[in-house]
């Protein structure tokens, strides 16, 4: 028990401390004097017109790459259900992604989708598309978006998988007996009793979107064009490391660990109903 | 059970296939990038088969003209990564079960206390928290180190509770007899705690290693000298778009590499990686 006690102590505890400290201290720019400001390094944070942008981008990129990663995962899931012959095999084609680290994927389908050599986005100009995601910020984030849900989608294909499984086959044949076609079956059945599953892996999507992919922006866009794609940990990092505003930086740091405390405790309410100890 | 129309079945296996063809397409053709010159790839589109260079581009990468890392060769890359995501499985492992083996089968003062302080740490990743800790390490003086590639990131609760979870299901009877039959409290351990959480240990220890190997943020901000870079990052350090000087079969080849490993990881061990991960989030 001791050394993971001391690891967490030392590792997190300190640093979680002197992040709250330090988000409240002003530091002059050659780092001579500081100054204890209370609150209003986070006053400044959020009346930052840039701050407000990065939460949008954060907000839109995460939607959409849960929202992506979560309807190709859970199509891909019933299909599979279906097709009983080879499912154990196209069950090993579809999870390798998860070990693609992300920015390797970003760099991937930056390769795919770069205008000047990738192939893909040749077939784009060559369908009449002004296809251009370093300069186009709508591209970019869709770009990014797509490298994110791709890595996510294996992931979420084993959690709804195993949900599917749970279902309980009479329900679905009473239904059939009953004259229910096979859509109705799943949206009235299938899908509701998927609900738990499809909460959590909202949640933890979510959470992906929000830090996990932290290497895919940096290795893809930059944060740019502008701050197009600048999401709120990408921020954290910018500030924190190239512009070295140290407060602002934990000040912003502070306010994401409010928001994974408040997506963490969400998750908890809903697993702790669900977790019995034997 | 319900009838199928044969159509339906080949629907499904159809959108199966089309669902695998996208999955895997960035990664095939990351493949035929590898085995082409420089000058096709540079000349889209890309054919769909792989060229004829793959011996000379993948022996170039290995052996010859790796100024271009910063004068770190593959190798050390390969093998800087392959010590973290190994350290990273191996440390989390190690200090969790011990202390999920303190938290649930002894009674000390401030039991619940210790626990929670551990449990917390599992709303924060390390992102969230990057300034400080990077300054902990400063004045540790664990920049450019392994440990300091390592230790951070063993710092979080998820084994920690997933073993706890494991242990509350052991039968107290079992304890009993244990302590019967006179087994003190690292015996119990080794002889029938260790034992009996075999496959909990090799699940997690897929998902970890998967974890270690793809870290980025953090290898990033930890290593400033080039022979300590993770391949992920060198990966990223190689490849710009803006000029034209990024060799981009050498570059296919570095990500090959550096997919390759952790996929064979997964795939091979697939019964135990889907069970640690259903398992460890729910």
């Amino acid at each position: 028990m001791a050394p993971q006690l001391a690891i967490t102590l030392v590792f997190f505890y300190w640093p979680a401390g002197q992040a709250l400290y330090q988000s409240m201290l002003r530091q002059d720019p050659f780092g001579l004097r500081t100054k204890f400001v209370w609150f209003a390094n986070f006053r400044k944070v959020l009346a930052d017109p840039a701050y407000l942008n990065s939460i949008q981008v954060t907000v839109v990129f995460s939607l959409a790459t849960a929202i992506v990663a979560m309807g190709v995962a859970l199509l891909l899931a019933v299909m599979a259900e279906k097709a009983v012959r080879g499912k154990g095999l196209y069950r090993t084609l579809l999870i390798w992604p998860y070990a693609v680290a992300p920015a390797i994927a970003g760099m991937l389908w930056l390769f795919l989708f770069n205008p000047s050599i990738g192939s893909l986005a040749y077939l784009l100009r060559s369908l009449g598309i002004a296809w251009d995601p370093l300069l186009n910020g709508t591209h970019a984030m869709i770009l990014l978006v797509s490298a994110a849900a791709w890595k996510q989608i294996s992931y979420n294909f084993l959690f709804f998988v195993a949900g599917l499984q749970a279902v309980p086959k009479t329900l679905i044949e009473a239904a059939a007996m009953d004259g229910a076609g096979e859509t109705k079956r799943f949206w009235t059945i299938v899908f509701p009793l998927l609900a738990p599953t499809t909460f959590f892996l909202l949640v933890v999507n979510t959470v992906y979107a929000l830090f996990d992919t932290f290497g895919i922006v940096h290795a893809v866009t930059g944060g740019g064009p502008g701050k197009a794609t600048e999401t709120l940990v990408y921020k954290v990092y910018n500030d924190g490391f190239v512009n070295l505003i140290l407060g602002d930086s934990a000040a912003q740091s502070v306010i994401l660990m409010a928001i994974v405390i408040a997506l963490t405790a969400i998750q908890f309410r809903y697993v702790e109903r669900k977790v019995h100890y034997g | 059970m319900i009838g199928q129309s044969p159509l339906r079945t080949f629907i499904a296996h159809a959108v199966l296939i089309l669902g695998i063809l996208i999955v895997a397409f960035p990664i095939y053709y990351t493949f035929v990038a590898s085995t082409h010159t420089l000058q096709t790839i540079l000349r889209p589109p890309l054919p769909l088969l792989p060229g004829g260079q793959l011996w000379n581009n993948y022996g170039e990468a290995l052996f010859g003209g790796i100024g271009r890392i910063g004068g770190v060769s593959v190798g050390t890359l390969l093998l800087n990564t392959t010590i973290m995501a190994l350290g990273v499985a191996a440390g989390k492992i190690f200090i969790s079960i011990l202390s999920a083996y303190a938290i649930v089968f002894f009674r000390f003062p401030l039991r619940m206390t210790f626990f929670w302080l551990i449990f917390i740490t599992l709303m924060l990743p390390v992102e969230v928290r990057i300034l400080p800790t990077y300054k902990v390490m400063v004045d540790l003086g664990m920049i450019d180190t392994y440990a300091g590639l390592i230790i951070p990131l063993i710092a979080s609760a998820t084994a920690t509770l997933l073993f706890r979870q494991f242990f509350m299901t052991i039968p107290g009877e079992l304890v009993e007899a244990a302590r019967v039959d006179g087994a003190g409290p690292w015996r119990f351990f080794f002889d029938i705690l260790l034992p009996l959480s075999r496959t909990n240990i090799a699940a997690l220890f897929v998902i970890l290693f998967i974890y270690g190997w793809t870290q980025y943020l953090w290898p990033l901000l930890v290593t400033n000298s080039n022979d300590m870079n993770t391949i992920v990052i060198a990966l990223r350090k190689m490849v710009s778009f803006a000029d034209a000087d990024t060799e981009w079969h050498l570059v296919m080849v570095t990500a090959m590499l550096a997919i390759v490993p952790p996929i064979l990881v997964v795939v091979l061990m697939q019964r135990w990686f889907v069970r640690g991960l259903v398992e460890s989030e729910k």
